[in-house]
């Protein structure tokens, strides 16, 4: 039986697993010691449930558990990694190395570096929403200290070229940061073969509980130091004071242990979903456009843009299915997505974009639905769109005067 | 963002979905917005000559539901009215009626410039048909 509504926005978050929920609530009640009590049962306990934890989320990239400090999530991973290495490596350079299309938690970061004497270089992207790695080679000095590219992204889910910048990076002694979280648990991602020196993650997008995140950060070959944002009781090595969450941290392991375990699988099955979504709609639709390359993107992205359709009311229209768009009226901004427009998707485009994030609780008949109401909402929202009788009339819409 | 129930009901069915000959000297069409801006509107009335009252009104809109709800609502209104009357509609009376929210607002301008835009199409298309009549009226009368 279909349930409704259909939840289909996986990047921007997702349910906790009830086998990781399963696995969180003793810590909650009856094992709620701080892991930083040394001196009895219930800290201890704790510290062991944690160190469990750790070394969970550590063996989903290939990292050991010492590599791994837990943060509040991949916003504050990204600060850490990005503002720690600044103050670290001060002496070394000023030059970090980033890309248009990433996360605000590194765009601004690099942004308020800026206003503190660091030169920033924001790497442009190819249509197809990947870097041009000549672009990269290009824009290294020998005051580059910081190369952060995330990599996969979290509206279009390309998957950037991470290990030819890994081995750029470590040919050059540059510390290389990745925010992975819309890559770990989906697809594999491995520190080590890839030459990263920091990643950040997110337990909520991999089935576990919000509030929590990860920052691997590399401790030999090289060993990289980070200076803290936050201070305190030195907790997770200096480098991340406050006292752990217990219970999140069990929910982050236990997601990563699960992710690891059935990834193969489970990318395979949501592979089949999202292209029986691509194939529906371009079935039943002319004139739409999928957003960045097909073939390097993560199997439970699709991001579709549909011709002379607003976006927020196609979302309207298909209000028991829960997705995203780009388009300026769904953010508080009145800009539409910058990450379309940095691949080249006109500003018209972008307005009727919708991401599709498939996860691992959606189904064939949650897709056969979601292809059915979108069809029939674009095929009524085209009707009555201006746009779209112009074009049949055969109007260059690029060529007509608008009144803005 | 939840939205008002007068704009779900015009957003799930529109009034006045549709097309006037725009060729029509009856007819006057108002085409504002931009597709870059996320929002365009069509809006057309249809006015009897003899009264100078509207006794139709389309649209069509590109843009968010409360873009459609300002755009429908608009049509509902103009029917009826006289081109003065018309021309007095603001747009805070549509944005009130549909409870708009402040990041909505400009639906409702681009309602209001729509009306204008297709009344002063309206009026151009008179003026110039005036203007072609009264030029042969000249001619036929230095003919006689």
């Amino acid at each position: 039986m279909l349930k409704l509504p259909i939840y289909m926005d996986n990047h921007a978050t997702t349910p906790v697993d009830p086998r990781v929920l399963e696995a969180m609530l003793p810590f909650f009640t009856e094992r709620f010691g701080n892991a930083a009590s040394r001196n009895h049962s219930f800290g201890w306990q704790a510290e062991e449930a944690v160190e469990t934890g750790r070394q969970q989320i550590a063996g989903l990239i290939g990292a050991s558990a010492k590599e791994i400090v837990i943060t509040s999530g991949a916003t504050e991973s990204d600060n850490l990694a990005i503002k720690g290495v600044a103050e670290m490596y001060r002496r070394k350079g000023n030059h970090i190395i980033t890309v248009v299309t990433e996360h605000k938690a590194v765009l601004d970061t690099c942004k308020r570096l800026e206003k503190q004497g660091f030169q920033v270089t924001y790497l442009r992207v190819q249509r197809d929403g990947l870097i041009d790695l000549d672009d990269l080679k290009r824009a290294i000095t020998d005051k580059t200290i910081l190369i952060t590219v995330m990599m996969v992204n979290n509206e279009v889910g390309v998957i950037q070229p991470i290990a030819e910048i890994g081995r750029l990076a470590r040919e050059r002694g540059i510390v290389f940061h990745t925010d992975a979280v819309q890559a770990a648990g989906k697809i594999p991602f491995d520190v080590n073969a890839l030459n990263v020196d920091l990643a950040s993650l997110s337990a909520h997008k991999m089935y576990g509980p919000k509030g929590v995140g990860a920052l691997y950060v590399r401790r030999k070959n090289p060993r990289v130091l980070l200076a803290p944002i936050i201070d305190g009781g030195g907790h997770e090595r200096g480098m991340r004071s406050g006292t752990l969450n217990v219970p999140g941290i069990v929910g982050f392991g236990k997601a990563a242990e699960i992710c690891g375990q059935e990834m193969a699988a489970e990318g395979e099955r949501i592979r089949a979903l999202r292209d029986r979504l691509n194939d529906g709609l371009h079935r039943n639709l002319d004139e739409i456009y999928v957003n960045g390359s097909l073939e390097h993107r993560v199997p439970n992205n699709l991001n579709v843009s549909f011709a002379y359709v607003e976006g927020e009311s196609l979302l309207m229209g298909i209000s028991d299915v829960a997705v995203s768009s780009g388009s300026a009226c769904t953010s508080a901004s009145l800009e539409p997505s910058y990450v379309l427009k940095a691949l080249g998707t006109g500003d018209d485009l972008a307005h009727s974009s919708i991401r599709f994030g498939l996860g691992r609780f959606n189904t064939g008949e949650e897709v056969d639905y979601v292809v059915q109401r979108v069809t029939e909402v674009v095929k009524r929202l085209r009707e009555m769109s201006p746009l779209y009788e112009l074009a049949k009339e055969g109007v260059d819409l690029k060529k007509v005067q608008w009144q803005k | 963002m939840g939205y008002s129930d007068k704009v779900l009901d015009h957003y799930n069915a529109p009034r006045n979905v549709g097309v006037l000959p725009k060729d029509d000297a009856n007819v006057g069409t108002g085409l504002v917005g931009a597709p870059e801006c996320g929002d365009v509107m069509k809006l057309q009335v249809k006015v009897d000559p003899a009264t100078g009252v509207i006794d139709d009104a389309k649209f069509k809109t590109f843009g968010c539901g409360s873009a459609i709800a300002s755009s429908s609502l608009a049509t509902e209104w103009l029917k009826g009215k006289t081109l003065e009357q018309a021309l007095e509609i603001k747009n805070s009376a549509i944005a009130q009626e549909l409870s708009l929210p402040p990041v909505k607002i400009h639906c409702s301008v681009l309602a209001e410039d729509a009306i204008k835009a297709a009344i002063e199409d309206y009026k151009r298309k008179q003026a110039a048909a005036a203007e072609t009549d009264a030029g042969q009226t000249t001619e036929s009368a230095a003919t006689a």
